[in-house]
């Protein structure tokens, strides 16, 4: 059956974020014959429209006011865009943008919101969505009594949509006033390779001990190749501190999807898991030969990191 | 300042994934023998953040509500022994099996009930479904404004101060009362109540409140109101068989893991 899709764009830089490429992506995989149009709110929205891969119509706005998101002024536009482009299904990234947005745009659309949706299907013309819950334990499918069907996507749920953008933009009016102002923003310095899209990161858990232990970790991070190795962290440590909480991995933090997951003294919680079992591999080192992180991992080695770390770094040395 | 601080109680998610079972005919989690559920835990940073705020002005007043069975006054009173004043308990056959939005809209009657109320403060999510809507969908109810997912809030004046996570940093916002706040883990722990408090929270009064008592129809609540369907809980596969690797030494160990990711090509 036809869906009509809107996909809640972001801008990064001035052209779709990595995020709106996927869902665009996905978007076309559901359309099944229907429109795929994209919202995009910001400086630099309009030419962006054109890199906007798979989507035939865009809804635009260049005002400058959208480019920190605040969500009582997105609201308005993206909800006109959804109303303008006939959508039964909206889709964004489950993102800072997202995370709010979602439950208030289902709520003025007198509709629902799955949230942090790791699938979007078609089942015989009925939407499902399907998100992890009890912290990555279990996975739940739903379907939506109302229309149109609101989802949050996880970051690399699909593969980027390559080729032409958006043909027809449509305006959507300037922004509103907000009554949450943003009066300030600190950017976390994080050196060397984001977590997100290194192809191997190494985590590192509350059984490393100490904060120091994070020195022993980017050590290993650099015997891999500082171009494509990073390191983070289980939310255990960053919330003792040891860790900066921009490079947090799991449900309340990043999820990462390397080609090989490194997890150091890291116990396998399910907090944690939902943020990097969706790495191609992982490899554990921990002291519990019964610690759940070997249970989704394919190579396990039993032993106190202190000595398996630094004997991991000299054989990465080696070439 | 009156805040009202929401609370869900959960399965401890602390379980362990080898007692995490689900009743696939009822897709419900069946309750792990021997592990109390718990207060959901950044419901209780969220408690932290108001009983901090309340104790910087020296007067005022934490409301703690829950929606939820019997044992949810467990919930509550842990709450009530960090320090907050009152409970309410919302409580009605009518309210289960809902969704976000029938959950935020019993809790938004609620808090409208109380009247007084300056401030929501709501967990970023409950961990069990890891939604994070309900603080939200109650500001949108309300028509207040909101702010989530805080790692800082102070009052200032007639206005909150909230610093708040973002995926490279945080972000400084300022919002006029009445709003809602969701709080973060990044927030920092939540106080541990010593005796003398859970022996006080016992004393405190707990209010329980049905659908009629906050003029919903039974339509529009719990299953009957909800618009998001569950349609299957399941235990995902974890694929992965673990291949312990050999050794007499850690460098051993180590020689050979690298040669078994070289050859698998995945460095």
């Amino acid at each position: 059956m036809p869906h009509n899709i809107l996909v809640v764009g972001e801008l990064d830089g001035g052209t779709p974020s990595s995020t709106t490429l996927e869902l665009l992506n996905g978007a076309q995989g559901l359309a099944g014959g229907g429109s795929v149009s994209v919202s995009l709110l910001g400086t630099g929205a309009s030419a962006a429209a054109a890199q906007a891969a798979g989507a035939s119509k865009a809804f635009v706005s260049d005002d400058a006011n959208y480019d920190t998101f605040r969500g009582e002024q997105w609201l308005p536009a993206v909800q006109a865009a959804v109303e303008q482009s006939g959508a039964d299904l909206v889709l964004m990234g489950q993102t800072t943008v997202g995370r709010e947005l979602g439950p208030r745009l289902a709520f003025r659309l007198n509709t629902a919101v799955a949230m942090d949706c790791v699938a979007v299907t078609d089942n015989g013309g009925t939407i499902e969505a399907t998100r992890p819950a009890y912290g990555g334990n279990a996975q739940a499918t739903y379907t939506f009594a109302t229309t149109p069907a609101v989802a949050t996507v996880r970051a690399k749920s699909f593969d980027p949509a390559t080729g032409g953008g958006a043909a027809e933009t449509v305006e959507l009016p300037a922004a509103g006033e907000s009554r949450v102002n943003v009066t300030g923003k600190e950017v976390t310095e994080s050196a060397g390779l984001a977590i997100t899209e290194a192809p191997i990161v190494v985590g590192g858990g509350r059984g490393l001990g100490a904060p120091e232990a994070f020195e022993d970790l980017k050590n290993l991070a650099a015997a891999i190749g500082t171009d494509k190795a990073a390191v983070g962290a289980s939310r255990a440590a960053v919330d003792l501190g040891w860790f900066p909480p921009s490079e947090q991995i799991g449900l309340t933090g990043k999820v990462v999807t390397p080609d090989l997951y490194i997890a150091v003294a890291i116990s396998g919680a399910s907090q944690h898991m939902a943020g990097c079992s969706g790495s191609k591999m992982i490899v554990a080192v921990n002291r519990d030969k019964d610690a759940n992180i070997f249970a989704f991992s394919k190579y396990g080695i039993v032993g106190d990191w202190k000595q398996v770390v630094p004997a991991l770094i000299e054989e990465f040395k080696k070439g | 300042m009156h805040i009202v601080v929401c609370a869900k109680q959960i399965p401890d998610p602390e379980t362990p994934p080898a007692a995490f079972k689900i009743d696939a005919a009822t897709n419900k989690v069946v309750p792990a023998q021997g592990i109390a559920p718990v207060l959901s835990q950044f419901d209780g940073i969220a408690a932290e953040a108001a009983l901090r705020i309340k104790e910087a002005g020296g007067d005022g007043k934490v409301t703690v509500i829950s929606m939820g069975g019997e044992s949810a006054q467990a919930a509550i009173k842990q709450v009530l022994a960090m320090g907050a004043d009152e409970g309410v308990l919302l409580n009605d056959p009518a309210f289960e099996d809902g969704d976000s939005h029938t959950t935020a809209k019993v809790l938004a009657a609620a808090i409208k009930e109380l009247g007084d109320v300056d401030a929501v403060f709501c967990g970023r999510q409950a961990a069990d479904w890891d939604m994070g809507q309900v603080g939200l969908l109650i500001a949108e109810n309300l028509g207040w404004p909101v702010t989530i997912i805080a790692k800082g809030v102070a009052l200032e004046g007639n206005a909150l101060k909230v610093e708040r996570v973002l995926a490279d940093g945080f972000e400084k916002t300022e919002v006029n009362l009445p709003a809602v706040v969701t709080v973060s883990n990044e927030f920092g722990e939540p106080r541990y109540p010593k005796l003398p408090q859970i022996m006080a929270a016992a004393k405190k009064t707990v209010t329980k409140k049905t659908a009629a008592d906050l003029g919903l129809d039974p339509s529009e609540v719990g299953k009957a109101g909800a618009r998001l369907q569950l349609q299957k809980l399941f235990i995902p596969e974890k694929g992965a068989q673990v291949e312990f690797i050999e050794g007499e030494t850690p460098q051993e160990q180590a020689a050979n893991l690298v040669a078994k990711l070289k050859a698998d090509k995945a460095i």
